[in-house]
């Protein structure tokens, strides 16, 4: 194969060949050869760059740059500038149209990319354009290392668990080889139910392939030889590009029998979940990967003593692995040189709610809250004042204004009584109702207990009646001490970590918002404006009668003359509140 | 219940059809000695199928040689897995946070009143499913609806209509 030092992409849509683009493409060609650079330098036609509004254009590679508006008569010059002396023609150049990714634009300030670095970067179905960026060169390196070597570089790093629970990776691995038992299976949890959460699915479609490299580097760790990766069913595109990566990476001898030649074999397979939240929780996944009800069992004996099929089997997140081949390349002590004493590294976030720029980020470990809402995430929308932010998804719990300075890392979030988790954070502003939000989550974890332990199958339920109740503005005194012993008892005899954690929502909400319970309570009102049995609508004296809110009602409740003031009929207002969304005039009034 | 629901199987069943009973048996088939089968297979005839009938679930534990019980278990578990046949299109509306705090409860009110069914039903015509689903991930775009299984962001009560429309007329 010939090799160029440089590439021009012509493009030859219709546009741009209505332009004159094969005149321009036949001078580039003409004045190459005229200047003895035919062979250093490729002509290729390809079918479109960009919005072609100004053609006939073309791209030059390596460099990226984007040349617009050529003529044939441009083309020596261009080529005497830019491809005999290397000077780019500026007068000739579109700065390359920025494709916005809402999820995952450009590095935020102050964020860090480590497990994120190839997503939108790379083709993630080509795993060539993954080696071409040092993949798979940690796995050729770990290979030459003992399984004990390899243990200790992850160890050094102060890797910890990114699942949410933060137990130090390299420990577990290290506990799973020592089990004298074979043979050994590795399983990838990425069965990110949280809801507000997708850093997982973003890695899994972008970076299949250092998921799959991580997990070959823990396999030879930890001596396993055949792995599963445990995806949930609302993420077909993740399934389908991990299984695309899989067969490329057997057909490069990555995964296989004896793996670069090393002796090592390892193989893997993608299996689906069906929709149960639980099945995140190791022991649930474990029972799911073998077809059975997702349902969690007591520990011990641990995973790591019997997992899949009764053999020892080790479970981590699909981020943890995603590192590893960072860690492997440029080493512990960068890695741990990121993050807190405790907490090293960096961790990705997905960001939303009440924002400006909500989306996934990844930030060292440490940096506190203010710094991820407002630095990194832009602030609160509509300039309103940021009320709450809830991490952890429904296991975790809120923090408030007082908290905007306490460090993000494993230790700072559970004394405060929320908790990593998974990493989701949903940024709340003030029109937003805790009392309603702590429903929201325990409908949801009530909805998802599997139901195999009593606490958490009955506790839950007996806990969203009560929150229902005072949403309902039926709530009655001492409602929130029963919460508060329910909450108890269900953390403290659950038989997982769902039923564990269920009530910490509530538990937050109640300690630091405990006015608008009361509120809710004993006065049947909601602050906030949200919870539907306490508040009413009404159209005030601006109203321009445009009827797009008449039009829009779902119940017909809002009745009124063209130009003429609407009015809304409280008896048949069902309270959806899309009649003040539609309005164009702010003419719908919302009290409590 | 019992695997004798399979001696008389209804007319309009999957199991009845020479085609769909193909497809069944293929599935089957592809996946059996597969460790742990039966969730591999449940998924595959749910996605192929459109749903599990009770006597599809005595089918598959007949040919995998596990209990009735440990099918019907494990389709009773999943909230993916239905045992009613869905409508043409399927609407699943987003229940992550990011989408309930973006005005969720206001579209699904809107949806159950066009239709005049309620969520988890199919309209008569058989043309529409409305569902509620799990986070989809697809939070910054919320609110999000998955028609079928494109993800549909940004969706504002008052483009709701259109959205139903174009799936009844598909």
């Amino acid at each position: 194969m010939s090799y160029f030092r440089s590439h021009i992409l012509v493009c030859i849509d219709p546009a741009c060949l209505a332009k004159g683009a094969h005149e321009v493409e036949d001078a580039l060609q003409d004045e190459l050869v005229a200047q003895g650079l035919i062979d250093e330098i490729q002509v290729l036609e390809t079918s479109r760059i960009g919005g072609c509004s100004n053609g006939p254009e073309l791209m030059v590679y390596p460099e990226g740059l984007h040349y617009v508006g050529l003529t044939p008569d441009d083309v020596p010059y261009l080529v005497e500038e830019h491809f005999l002396k290397g000077r780019p023609v500026k007068k000739f150049m579109e700065q390359i149209a920025v494709v916005t990714d809402e999820e995952l634009g450009p590095p935020k300030p102050k964020e860090v990319r480590v497990v994120l670095r190839n997503c939108g970067q790379i083709d993630p179905n080509n795993i060539e354009d993954y080696i071409a960026e040092d993949g798979y060169e940690a796995l050729a390196k770990a290979l030459a290392m003992t399984p004990e070597a390899v243990i200790d570089e992850v160890s050094r790093s102060g890797l910890r668990g990114r699942g949410g629970a933060g137990f130090p990776a390299a420990k577990k691995w290290q506990l799973c080889r020592n089990v004298n038992d074979s043979p050994k299976y590795l399983t990838c949890n990425a069965d990110e139910g949280d809801p507000g959460a997708f850093m997982n699915r973003r890695v899994l479609e972008g970076d299949p392939h250092s998921v799959i490299e991580g997990m070959i580097i823990a396999a030879f760790a930890i001596g396993a030889s055949y792995g599963y990766v445990y995806c949930r069913a609302e993420y077909p595109l993740a399934v389908k590009t991990l299984n695309i990566a899989i067969q490329q990476a057997r057909e490069f001898g990555l995964l296989g029998e004896n793996i670069l030649g090393s002796g090592f074999s390892f193989d893997l397979e993608v299996r689906v979940g069906a929709g149960a939240f639980v099945c995140g929780e190791e022991t649930a996944l474990i029972a799911s990967i073998e077809g059975k009800r997702g349902e969690p069992r007591p520990r011990p004996p641990f995973p790591a003593v019997k997992g899949v099929w009764g053999k020892p089997t080790n479970n981590n997140n699909v981020e943890t692995y995603a590192v590893v081949p960072q860690i492997m390349l440029k080493g512990a002590d960068w890695y741990a040189s990121m993050g807190t004493a405790k907490s090293k590294g960096t961790k990705t976030f997905a960001i939303g709610g009440d924002v400006n720029n909500a989306g996934l980020i990844e930030v060292p470990i440490g940096m506190t809250i203010r710094e991820v809402v407002y630095d990194v995430a832009g602030g609160i929308r509509d300039g309103k004042g940021f009320k709450a932010v809830q991490i952890g998804g429904p296991m975790g719990g809120c923090l408030t204004t007082a908290h905007l300075d306490l460090p993000i890392d494993y230790e700072s979030l559970t004394a405060a009584g929320a908790m990593m988790g998974s990493g989701g954070l949903v940024v709340m502003d003030e029109e937003t109702c805790m009392v309603d939000i702590a429903r929201f989550f325990m409908e949801f974890t009530q909805d998802e207990s599997c139901g195999k332990c009593t606490p958490c199958r009955v506790g839950t339920k007996r806990m969203l009646e009560i929150l229902e109740r005072i949403c309902n503005g039926e709530g009655k005194d001492g409602d929130i001490e029963r919460l508060e012993l329910l909450s108890q008892q269900i953390v403290k005899t659950s038989l997982c970590g769902l039923g564990q954690g269920a009530p910490n929502p509530v538990i937050s909400t109640l300690k630091l918002f405990r006015h608008e319970y009361e509120a809710h309570i004993y006065e049947k009102r909601c602050p906030a404006k949200v919870c539907r049995a306490l508040i009413h609508y009404q159209i005030e004296d601006n109203c321009t009668g445009c009827m797009v809110c008449a039009r829009n009602c779902p119940v017909e409740a809002i009745s009124g003359q063209r130009r003429a003031v609407h009015v809304i009929d409280p008896n048949v207002c069902i309270k959806c509140g899309i009649c003040m969304q539609v309005c164009n005039f702010n003419a719908v009034a919302v009290t409590s | 219940m019992s695997l004798s629901v399979l001696e008389n199987i209804p007319e309009n069943d999957p199991l009845a059809r020479p085609e769909q009973k193909a497809e069944i048996d293929r599935i089957i088939a592809a996946h059996k000695s597969v460790p742990g089968a039966t969730m591999v297979i449940l998924n595959e005839l749910q996605s192929q199928i459109g749903h599990i009938s009770l006597t599809m679930q005595a089918y598959v534990a007949k040919e995998l040689k596990v209990p009735y019980g440990a099918v019907h278990g494990v389709v009773s578990f999943y909230s993916f897995f239905t045992t009613q046949p869905r409508g043409r299109h399927t609407l699943k509306f987003c229940m992550g946070t990011a989408c309930y705090v973006g005005g969720m409860p206001q579209l699904i009110e809107k949806a159950k009143q066009q239709l005049g069914i309620e969520m988890g039903q199919t309209t008569k015509d058989g043309s529409i499913t409305l569902e509620v689903c799990r986070c989809v991930g697809a939070c910054s775009q919320a609110p999000v609806i998955v028609v079928d299984d494109e993800a549909v962001g940004r969706v504002k009560p008052n483009k709701l209509p259109q959205l139903i429309r174009k799936c009844e007329a598909q």
